[in-house]
């Protein structure tokens, strides 16, 4: 797989030390990266005004959520935000049997002119962000897209760059690494766990119980 | 989960009419939005085999397939192409020979979606065959009545008129008694089915009785000139005792909504001023027919001939 | 003439209660000798071991189609389907085109039959001309020409005046009359048995009423008139139960029942096959049941067929377009056996309702195994078992509920005039 040329993807499993199974990151260790996340949003944006939040079910949503609750806590601003369900645009669908079930979609407004983030749980080949950017479009014409993941694995199949990672976890393809807790109840705690992979191909990332 | 043909709602079980009805309300959204359109089914050709006219649910398909950006392919005949001597096998093999991803399939006759299914490659969506089955209307019958009440277990549902000859009465039975509703039905005699209280309803002669608390009322189009005469009087009589208007429904629930799968016989079966306003949801009826389709298509079209586990994203 | 010993099969006679092991030598076309351990002589052997040795069965019931539509049937595929199931005589429908309404017609069917039949075929004429319900046939000349009975069949005699009157004229020349009971203005568009099964498939009903109806106007005609009243393909409970009581009071009334009658329920038509498709229409389980115990007191006399061959692309259409009927005569044995395997009929009870009963209602002087009498016999095989398969079988068409089932009992040998026209394992061979 050719690393792109975005600096954040640039992992290899020789480069960084190899995560064992298990919880990979607590609830307060993912509040701490969102935390984090949230200060660089403010650093790289003079207006945070125009600021739309657009979390990808399931595991984006309480992450966006928790995102705007920093951005307001830090910079006392209120972002828009929004749910974006990809399953429509993904491009795997008309090759495999059973058709995965709709997420939510509520965009509350359109996306014209706005610097829109797009939030994900677990950043991985790339195809679910290039399916939200395709979504996206269908809202509007945003001035510009950022993506954050809390987690980032690598193995990227498309040249799409996360511009906010939580966290760097190198992993085989057969493994799995997901988004523990989300769900409707947006204070339940979360985690991010690694799975050793069953010998199946690289899947992850839906959220536990999606 | 769902098979690979959606050919009526006697073989449905509860949870395939529940991942259907999530999956409508989904694709509700994507009606709303100002781009109505999803590259869902992208290079996917869905065919309208319709051998009996019918604008309305044609139409819904070919919106429904269009808003998943498939091609849509009407292929409609009228209903003569037997008569030519073609069999229905025939048909089919021709049609199978266009690699369709779909084939949505009316017919006057009941059975021919199943004859076809049995032919053909392709998944089969029965749009109505005779006065058999018509499964997508019952379900946006049930989403809409899902949405009104926000539930459907429970509830007392009463269907009222040619129960005998409708395909919408049918599906609307299984359906409602699938989703644990209570059905009744009120006709008079000759339009009641026989034995049709096997499939677990009641059947009433007096429409006050059969309406009685009830929660949904679905009111069925009068074939005037196939009836009249054989299977009740007059109309005049018909809508006198079966026609559903304000003081009738009375009986019904307060909240109590009435349906019509359209088009309605304005002061045969229905009083004018109730197919306009509330409690009729007649015209939510006709906006979830589109979403609901969107969804059998999504979850149907296309797919792999052999069912597999729901494909497993990658990020 | 050849000379044929069956070895070691059992010999059951109903004409004369014989139930037996015992080997059967047939010389010169009749039956030559019947007892244990026989000499061949020098004869054909065949070896009938586990086998039933009966009277050829007598199929009251046909379509052989020809003249007029051979490519569903015509009379040599159908004389071999025939002799495939053990038939040795068949009974065979005047609904041809031309109509069998004319000793013409009559005599063509008997000439063909003689050419290329493997069995013998007996002729029903029609009753009235052109199956038109209106005019009575040339009853006297059609017998003098070959005709065993007379029926419109399902033409359906409407008018009951002249209903009575065939009755009453079919004394002249002393035949049965054979009804095909249905009320059409009750059936009308009915496809399928009325009940909960045509209200799932949405399709027209046929009421079991309309059966009821016209068999009580016909027992009530046959009785005022004296006359031999046949009742074809008995479906209903109803009618069963008012032969049962016209049987009763003494009138000269006989029945028949089909073998899908006996064993398939409307059930079978839910997947909308239309070889399923017959008329009067598969009936609910209790008609079933009433129809088999009917058979087995006796109320029904015989089984038949109602072989009705109808080409395959007649049969791919819309259910309501496809034309009724199924073929039968080559699956009615292993279909009935069903019967003796429930313990309701003896192997003895069975025969008789194929063979010797049928004989007797159009006075045929066969469905007997006695020395001296001719040489008509079956040679059958209660448990063989077998798939049966309609492209493989002798009939032209392939119009079966039971195509690709797995069946037990198989005719493995018939004999005709004491001549082996049939063989399990060689196929037809004459003529």
């Amino acid at each position: 797989m050719p690393s792109d040329s975005a600096p954040q993807t640039e992992l290899t499993e020789s480069s960084v030390p190899h995560e064992g199974p298990g919880v990979v990151l607590d609830d307060r260790a993912i509040q701490r990266s969102l935390m984090r996340i949230a200060h660089e949003i403010v650093e790289r944006h003079d207006d945070l005004t125009g600021l739309y939040l657009v979390g990808i079910p399931n595991g984006g949503v309480p992450l966006a959520r928790r995102l705007a609750a920093n951005l307001r806590e830090i910079a006392d601003v209120e972002t828009l935000l929004g749910v974006l369900d990809t399953t429509l645009y993904r491009d795997d669908l008309v090759s495999r049997g059973e058709r995965p079930p709709l997420r939510r979609t509520e965009m509350p407004s359109a996306v014209d002119d706005r610097i829109v983030i797009l939030v994900d749980d677990v950043a991985h080949t790339g195809r679910t962000i290039r399916a939200a950017m395709d979504a996206l479009m269908d809202f509007g014409r945003p001035r510009a897209v950022e993506v954050v993941a809390l987690v980032d694995r690598g193995h990227r199949e498309l040249p799409i760059r996360i511009d906010y990672v939580g966290k760097n976890i190198p992993s085989q393809r057969s493994e799995k690494v997901v988004l523990r807790g989300a769900s409707e109840d947006f204070e339940a705690p979360l985690e991010v766990v690694l799975l050793p992979g069953a010998g199946g191909g690289a899947v992850e990332g839906r959220g536990e119980g999606a | 989960m769902i098979g690979r043909d959606l050919l009526g709602i006697e073989d449905l079980e509860r949870g395939e009419i529940e991942l259907i009805l999530e999956t409508a309300e989904r694709m509700k959204e994507v009606g709303r939005r100002e781009v109505k359109k999803v590259p869902t089914l992208r290079g996917r050709t869905i065919v309208n085999l319709f051998f009996e006219p019918s604008t309305r649910t044609r139409t819904s398909f070919e919106i429904a397939g269009k808003r998943l950006s498939a091609d849509v392919v009407n292929f409609s005949t009228s209903g003569s192409s037997l008569k030519k001597a073609e069999s229905i096998l025939d048909t089919a093999k021709t049609l199978d020979a266009m690699d369709p991803d779909a084939v949505v399939v009316r017919h006057q006759v009941a059975g021919v979606p199943k004859q076809i299914a049995d032919a053909l490659d392709a998944p089969v969506i029965n749009a109505g065959d005779g006065a058999h089955e018509h499964p997508t209307q019952a379900l946006l019958d049930l989403l809409t009545v899902w949405e009104e009440k926000e539930r459907v277990d429970g509830l007392t549902v009463t269907i009222v008129g040619d129960i005998l000859h409708s395909r919408v009465a049918r599906s609307n039975i299984y359906g409602f008694l699938k989703m644990g509703a209570e059905v009744r039905l009120a006709a008079p005699p000759p339009m009641i089915p026989p034995g049709v209280e096997a499939l677990g309803v009641k059947s009433y002669t007096s429409l006050r009785e059969a309406i009685d608390g009830a929660d949904v009322v679905m009111v069925l189009r009068i074939q005037k000139e196939r009836l009249e005469g054989a299977f009740f009087p007059s109309i005049r009589e018909y809508a006198a005792t079966f026609g559903l208007d304000r003081a009738k429904l009375r009986y019904a629930k307060d909240d109590a909504i009435v349906m019509h799968p359209g088009p309605v016989n304005r002061g045969v079966e229905l009083a004018h001023d109730l197919a306009d306003h509330r409690p009729s949801v007649i015209l939510d009826q006709v906006r979830n027919g589109v979403a609901l389709r969107m969804a059998v298509l999504y979850l149907l079209a296309g797919r792999a001939p052999k069912d597999g586990e729901p494909a497993e994203e990658e990020r | 003439m050849s000379r044929i010993l069956i070895r070691g099969g059992r010999v059951l006679d109903p004409a004369a209660e014989r139930d037996e092991l015992a080997d059967v030598r047939i010389e010169g076309g009749h039956v030559a000798a019947v007892g244990a351990q026989l000499d061949a002589q020098g004869a054909e052997v065949l070896d009938a071991s586990g086998c039933w040795v009966t009277p050829g069965f007598v199929d009251l019931h046909t379509h052989l189609r020809e003249p007029g539509q051979e490519y569903k049937e015509d009379i040599a595929s159908g004389g071999r389907a025939a002799a495939a199931g053990g038939f040795t005589s068949v009974v065979c429908m005047a609904n041809t085109q031309p109509v069998n309404d004319d000793p013409s017609v009559t005599d063509y069917i008997l000439d063909r039959a003689r050419q290329d039949s493997p069995v013998h075929v007996h002729p029903v004429a029609a009753a009235t001309r052109r199956l038109e319900g209106g005019v009575m046939t040339e009853m006297s000349a059609l017998v003098e020409a070959g005709a065993v009975a007379f029926s419109d069949d399902g033409h359906t005699i409407m008018d009951s005046g002249v209903m009575r009157r065939v009755f009453e004229y079919s004394r002249l020349v002393a035949r049965p009359v054979i009804v095909h009971a249905e009320d059409r203005t009750l059936v009308r568009d009915g496809v399928v048995n009325e009940g909960p099964v045509s209200t799932r498939l949405g399709l027209p009903g046929n009421p079991a009423v309309a059966e009821a109806v016209h068999v009580a106007r016909d027992l009530m005609l046959a009785e005022v008139t004296g006359a031999h009243l046949h009742v074809a393909h008995v479906s209903t409970a109803e009618a069963v139960d008012l032969i049962r009581r016209a049987r009763n009071r003494g009138l000269h009334v006989t029945a028949e029942v089909t073998p899908h009658h006996l064993t398939l329920t409307d059930e079978a038509t839910l997947g909308y096959d239309p070889n399923t498709k017959v008329a009067p229409p598969l009936r609910s389980a209790e008609d079933v049941r009433a129809c088999r115990e009917g058979l087995v007191d006796g109320t029904l006399d015989a089984i038949a067929t109602d072989h009705a061959p109808h080409a395959v692309h007649e049969k791919e259409v819309e259910f309501t377009a496809a034309p009724p009927g199924l073929i039968g005569l080559e699956t009615a044995f292993a279909v009935v056996m069903d019967l003796v395997r429930s313990g309701e009929l003896t192997p003895l009870q069975l025969v008789a309702r194929l063979a010797t009963n049928p004989a007797s209602v159009i006075g045929l002087g066969a469905g007997r195994l006695e020395e001296g009498g001719v040489a008509d016999l079956a040679v059958v095989d209660p448990e063989r078992s077998w798939t049966y398969d309609p492209a493989k079988g002798f009939s032209k068409s392939r119009n079966s509920p039971w195509a690709g089932r797995r069946l037990a009992g198989r005719p493995v040998g018939t004999l005709v005039g004491g001549r082996l026209v049939y063989h399990v394992d060689r196929g037809v061979l004459v003529p």
